[in-house]
């Protein structure tokens, strides 16, 4: 008889975060126990996308008891097996533990990571087989292109969109109902859809997990949004660094090919889409749109000025639609369960919710999806777990190299795209890279200026010449060479580069500089002016330590530690430190019981 | 896919395979499965009821539990009902399990003779 039904399955999560923590060899030591103990027939075992937590995976979820065990090693699956999967009984020790009150808890829904996101996009990452058509289409999905085709016209689909005050998830926020509108209302003979897929952000993933994910709710959001400006044919634009997100993506594809749900007549209508995936290099300036647009064309990745933009000239020339990943991800619960429902979550300006990608200096380090109009704090502490290693907090950086950093009088902000953009950030792909004290935040923004200096594709001046000159100053500041005049020579330069820019790329690419002028402006000046980097963090600023005299108990334990014997002193007597000798490593402080020894 | 009807039989077909993820507010079957049940049949007991939902196309969870002290009336198998109290028995044999299918999962009558005193 065929087994068509298990009486549990066991879901792991296969996403890049759990992959790179080892979870193939627990899969495949599970498989070895089940199969020891014959239970291959009552056990379905299946691969799913990201779950979210990836500080605490590999993860497991075992069902029809939803039990949820983190950090698990293939050597624990013996006795995984044994207990839980033979015998029924859960087994403790790899549950969830809470950090504060050391209480195990069994199912994900009561952890506090999970309890106050609203997985809506991310339903079914970590909870449905991304790799089988018929999972997706369990969980309700294709209903929405099917109502859509056979029920709306294209213009009641836009509308809807419209209604919903969706707006794009890749960073500008633009409503997407009205960019439909504009390539709907585009005059061609042939029109194009686009998904862009090319998440450039340093410490960004939440594109590569929903398409690792829950690659068939993408494909349904495209041919929704084909049907409704009247396109043929669409493209993923995905990064080749990607190749679990694009082995999942064509997968997908070809299964939806297979079905019916891609291709000719579909619905038994005359509406026909194609859809092909184009991998990219790799290049953050392809994330522009029009330089997307370039490289699918074979082109150089490089962009032009708009207008046109891309509803009236786009690929080919031709009118085309281009939305981010997460953005077609929300399309398919607009349309099945309209406007009206849609926009009961989130704000008025800003509905629905958002994929933030946690952090930095965070202890739950993974993928968070949270209505908004949520505090930062929420984000941060609810469900990040708060600062690694009892540190305090210092700042957010929000938006990527195109955003800001936020410091903590903002924590209690609500987040929208336009409450972030008055505080001098912005919404951006989500990313949120959290820092604590030690950070210097001088530091951060060469960081990010470094990343958009290289990134830089050259063909505007104010951005490729720009963005060096500011990056050369923030060496120099980083190096103790730090000139009077300089603060207010990277303002200038940041205001011309923004005006000035052709595209996204330059025009944002002093974002990080200008939040931390304008939150951290004292840090900038202790690193000119006084040479002193007050987080610590700028080695060519640090000091030689000291040793304070009356504290020293004379134990010897600096001197012992001291890589480059510049501190002496007798057994039971004062120690003093060389000044001259001293290279400010630090490792004396670690030894000292007394704490006597500081910079 | 040629219309909305045929996704939703295709939906239909394809919710009954992720039945298990979905263990609230149904019908659940609870073999006692420690040594002692293992040792008196259990782990049979527990395939023929998987088999018996399967080919019945019922929407029950069958799973499992600890030892629950009454290890002398090994198979011991729990049904509960959603919203009802859980009713146990004992001995469970494959002739009493399609009783127990037959008569109080799919009719909601309570075998009183083979139930075992809580």
């Amino acid at each position: 008889m065929e087994q068509s039904i298990y009486r549990s399955h066991i879901l792991i999560c296969g996403g890049t975060g759990c992959v790179s923590s080892g979870c193939k060899e627990v899969r495949s030591s599970l498989e070895d126990e089940l199969a020891r103990h014959d239970l291959e027939d009552e056990i379905k075992v299946l691969e799913t996308g990201c779950h979210g937590f990836c500080e605490k995976g590999p993860l497991i979820i075992v069902y029809p008891e939803s039990v949820f065990y983190c950090e698990l090693k293939p050597e624990n699956m013996e006795k995984l097996v044994e207990e839980h999967i033979l015998k029924g009984k859960i087994v403790e020790e790899f549950l969830y533990q809470e950090p504060v009150t050391n209480e195990s808890v069994r199912s994900y829904k009561d952890i506090d990571f999970y309890k106050k996101q609203e997985r809506n996009a991310l339903a079914n990452c970590g909870h449905i087989d991304p790799e089988e058509i018929e999972e997706y289409i369990a969980t309700g999905g294709y209903q929405a292109i099917g109502k859509a085709l056979t029920e709306m016209t294209p213009q009641e689909v836009i509308d809807e969109v419209k209604d919903s005050g969706l707006r794009g998830r890749g960073g500008g926020g633009f409503p997407a109902g009205l960019k439909w509108q504009f390539a709907s209302e585009a005059e061609g003979d042939k029109k194009y859809v686009i998904c862009n897929a090319d998440e450039g952000d340093p410490g960004a993933f939440m594109d590569r997990s929903l398409l690792e994910g829950d690659p068939h709710r993408i494909i349904e959001g495209m041919v929704i949004a084909a049907y409704a400006i009247g396109a043929d044919e669409g493209y993923v634009y995905v990064r080749a660094e990607y190749p679990l997100a694009i082995k999942r993506l064509r997968i997908a594809i070809e299964e939806a090919e297979e079905y019916g749900l891609l291709g000719d007549n579909l619905f038994g209508t005359d509406f026909n889409f194609d859809l092909h995936i184009k991998e990219g290099a790799g290049a953050f300036v392809c994330g522009e749109e029009t330089a997307l647009m370039a490289s699918i064309e074979g082109k150089r990745g490089m962009p032009r000025p708009r207008p046109p933009f891309p509803a009236q000239k786009g690929l080919w020339g031709k009118p085309s639609n281009i939305n981010n990943v997460e953005t077609y991800a929300n399309v398919p619960d607009v349309i099945q369960d309209g406007a009206e429902t849609y926009k009961q979550v989130g704000t008025e300006g800003s509905t629905g919710t958002k994929v933030f990608a946690l952090t930095g200096k965070i202890n739950n380090t993974g993928l968070a999806e949270v209505p908004m109009g949520i505090t930062m704090r929420e984000i941060i502490y609810d469900i990040g777990g708060g600062i690694n290693d009892g540190k305090e907090f210092k700042a957010v950086q929000i938006g990527g190299p195109s955003g800001g950093c936020l410091p903590e009088d903002k924590l209690d902000l609500t987040i929208d795209y336009d409450s972030l953009l008055e505080v001098g950030a912005m919404m951006g792909s989500g990313g949120l890279v959290v820092m604590d004290e030690d950070t210097c935040m001088v530091d951060v923004s060469r960081f990010f200026l470094d990343f958009t200096q290289s990134e830089s594709c050259g063909k505007c001046t104010p951005c490729r010449v720009g963005t060096k000159q500011m990056l050369d100053i923030l060496e120099r500041i980083t190096t103790g060479e730090g000139q009077e005049g300089d603060i207010e020579l990277l303002e200038e330069l940041a205001e011309n580069i923004k005006s000035t820019s052709l595209c996204g790329l330059g025009q944002t690419a002093p974002n990080p500089v200008l939040s931390t002028l304008r939150y951290f402006r004292d840090e900038y000046e202790a690193h000119i002016y006084e040479q002193n980097c007050p987080a610590g963090a700028c080695e060519e600023l640090l000091g030689a330590y000291v040793i304070d005299g009356e504290a020293c108990v004379g134990c010897t334990a600096c001197t012992d530690a001291c890589p480059v014997d510049a501190i002496s002193g007798e057994a039971k007597e004062e120690h003093q430190i060389d000044e001259d000798a001293c290279i400010a490593c630090g490792a004396c402080v670690e030894k000292c019981p007394v704490d006597a020894i500081t910079q | 896919m040629k219309s909305l009807a045929e996704l939703t039989e295709l939906k239909e077909q394809a919710e009954k395979k992720l039945r298990v993820r979905k263990s609230s507010g149904k019908p659940q079957i609870i073999v006692g499965m420690d040594d002692c049940g293992i040792d008196a049949g259990a782990r049979e007991i527990l395939k023929k009821f998987l088999a018996e939902v399967n080919q019945r196309d019922l929407d029950v969870i069958v799973t499992q539990t600890e030892c629950s002290g009454q290890c002398d009336q090994e198979p011991v198998v729990t049904v509960q009902l959603p919203e009802e109290s859980k009713v146990t028995y004992g001995n469970v044999t494959a002739e009493k399990l399609e009783q127990i299918i037959e008569e109080h999962i799919v009719n909601g009558n309570i075998l009183e003779d083979l139930k075992l005193d809580q």
